[in-house]
């Protein structure tokens, strides 16, 4: 049997509290996203973004077989950043999580936000951020440019592997020291098809069209992306390592007992929901995630803040010497 | 394979159907929400609610063969809630042989709630785009305000999804035809590798048709009027007895969990 593995996470196996945070990052990150590509792009982008989400969809439907008789398939989100920027790729892959989930089910609605997480905008940034990194080292050497895609396309389905069994975890629904060591042996052996492919589509590109190339090396993203990538690491790890950190899961209800908290809080007058059992109730996990999510958020803030006035002063630098 | 989203959609015309898509689309979220806040091992509420899902396609008049195939999607995702089972302290059910994993019942009970909220889940996402055209789904998030640029670039993939899949298509049939035997003279490490590339060249290909497409796209529509924004003749006023409808859908699952 050829079991197909792939990270489209379907509901009910995250749990709300989390998938809530998921849908208020990615729809942070959209909406910033939206603004950061209104920029350079205009409504002459429209079209493309939206038949290259077309295009990523066609292209998940490559299946390579892994061993042990299952197999990956291409998830193109560091090949599309490479080649259309990362902001543009985030908007492209949402694109494509969203018809995946709404019309195919692949992938659920509540899940969404960590779906576009995990596989839109992580493997975007991960694939861009290796490629420039490339770029940038090697100054565009050819060969040097597509091994950095393939490293790139690698890490992407790796980190989000990571980062869908980190999610599972804290949602308490696979044990994490039990699931990550095969989540992670999966997928390396699935990244080395995504690297494969990625180099490959790289070279092709690179030998019919160099012009699309070397358009997307001027996008004016590329000093922001590393600082958002960074922030964006950040965040993921601080939402999800703060449920963890916490030894008992079970912490405000233990202050709430020692401070004589519980008794106030007990026995209301009465009761329109007895034996009221949904498991919002688990607040303790709710609010260590909310926690870590301000947290993060601000550390989040400070570095777009510290990426957007780099990228001023360098723009100002540019006008000084233009204005020359 | 021959992609179309409107596959997914059987036409009809019963109550969800006619159902405005803006209340559709809130009465499935809520609805899932409602499937995935049902606390673990309440089997009662698991099988009210296939039935009132059940009761719902039968409502609808939509095919339950074609649904309950389409639902098995999710299923291999179980494997990644498989650790619940042994890591889960609990009574002791089995012991795995030849190993010291053993088998509780709680870990069980949790995996298989896990199990059937998804599968739930998924047969009211199905429910949802079994019943609404995509180009309703769209409208219906625009009016939820969603960023019309982002719903912009979806209606093209709506539209060019399966133009793009045939291309993908073709261009794999082309390569059958043309190399039909690759094993000649080539050992099967190299043939692996061979294979990627060939692909690799075939998803560049694609990226590059797909490109251009989009250009003549645009112009076609530029010289026709196209100023970048989703356009629709109007939008239909929302009915109180829409409202009122949805709101009733809503109340039957959230009950269900509530009173698990």
């Amino acid at each position: 049997m050829l079991l197909s593995t792939n990270l489209h996470v379907p509901d009910g196996f995250l749990s709300i509290p989390l998938s809530l945070v998921g849908w208020l990052l990615a729809a942070l990150l959209v909406a910033l996203a939206l603004r950061k590509t209104n920029i350079y792009l205009s409504e002459r982008q429209v079209p493309l973004m939206g038949i290259l989400a077309s295009f990523v969809f066609a292209a998940q439907m490559i299946n390579f077989p892994i061993a042990g008789g299952t197999s990956g398939h291409f998830l193109g989100g560091a090949l599309t950043a490479i080649l259309m920027g990362p902001w543009a790729a985030t908007l492209i892959m949402t694109a494509v999580i969203a018809i995946q989930g709404l019309i195919f089910q692949d992938g659920g609605l509540i899940a969404m936000g960590w779906n576009i997480i995990n596989m839109g905008i992580l493997t975007a940034f991960t694939g861009y951020l290796v490629y420039r990194l490339s770029a940038r080292y090697t100054s565009s050497n050819r060969t040097a440019l597509i091994i950095g895609g393939a490293v790139g396309g690698w890490l992407s389905v790796l980190i989000g592997a990571i980062a869908t069994a980190v999610e599972l975890a804290v949602s308490g629904t696979s044990a994490l020291t039990v699931a990550l060591p095969p989540m992670v042996g999966v997928h390396v052996l699935i990244g080395i098809g995504e690297a494969l492919i990625t180099a490959a589509a790289l070279v092709f590109v690179h030998r019919t069209r160099p012009d699309l190339i070397r358009g997307s090396q001027i996008r004016p993203t590329d000093q922001s992306a590393k600082w958002i990538w960074v922030g964006l690491s950040i965040v993921l790890l601080l939402t999800m390592l703060s449920p963890l950190a916490s030894s008992s899961p079970d912490g405000l209800e233990h202050v709430a007992e020692n401070t004589g908290f519980s008794e106030q809080a007990q026995e209301p007058s009465y009761s329109l929901l007895e034996d009221y059992s949904i498991p919002i109730k688990g607040d303790a996990n709710l609010l260590t995630i909310l926690a870590g999510v301000i947290g993060a958020a601000v550390v989040f803030g400070t570095a777009i803040s510290l990426g957007r006035l780099r990228q001023i002063e360098k723009t100002e630098e540019i006008d000084a010497h233009t204005s020359i | 394979m021959h992609i179309h989203l409107f596959d997914q959609f059987q036409s009809g015309s019963s109550f969800l159907h006619r159902l405005d898509a803006r209340v559709k689309i809130v009465v499935g979220l809520v609805t899932i929400l409602a499937v995935t806040l049902t606390p673990t091992a309440a089997y009662p509420a698991f099988v009210l609610h296939g039935c009132w899902i059940m009761f719902l396609m039968i409502a609808a008049r939509i095919q339950v063969r074609p649904v309950l195939k389409r639902s098995l999607i999710a299923l291999p995702f179980a494997l990644a809630a498989i650790t619940l089972i042994f890591t889960v302290p609990g009574e002791v059910i089995w012991n795995l042989p030849l190993t010291h994993w053993a088998i509780s019942q709680e870990g069980l009970a949790r995996f298989l709630s896990v199990v059937v909220r998804s599968w739930l889940s998924v047969l009211i996402a199905i429910l949802l785009s079994t019943t609404t055209q995509p180009t309703d789904l769209l409208w219906a998030f625009h009016a939820l305000k969603m960023p019309s640029m982002l719903l912009g670039i979806i209606s093209f993939m709506i539209r060019y999804v399966f133009v793009l899949s045939d291309e993908g298509t073709r261009m794999h049939r082309a390569r059958e035809s043309r190399s039909a035997s690759p094993m000649d003279g080539k050992k099967p490490k190299s043939l692996l590798l061979w294979r990627f590339k060939v692909t690799g060249w075939m998803v560049g290909q694609l990226f590059l048709r797909s490109y251009s497409r989009s250009d003549r796209v645009y112009q076609a529509m530029a010289s026709r009027g196209y100023r970048g924004e989703l356009r629709r003749l109007g939008t239909p006023k929302l009915e109180t007895r829409n409202l009122i409808l949805g709101a009733a859908v809503v109340l039957v699952a959230v009950i269900i969990s509530w009173s698990a």
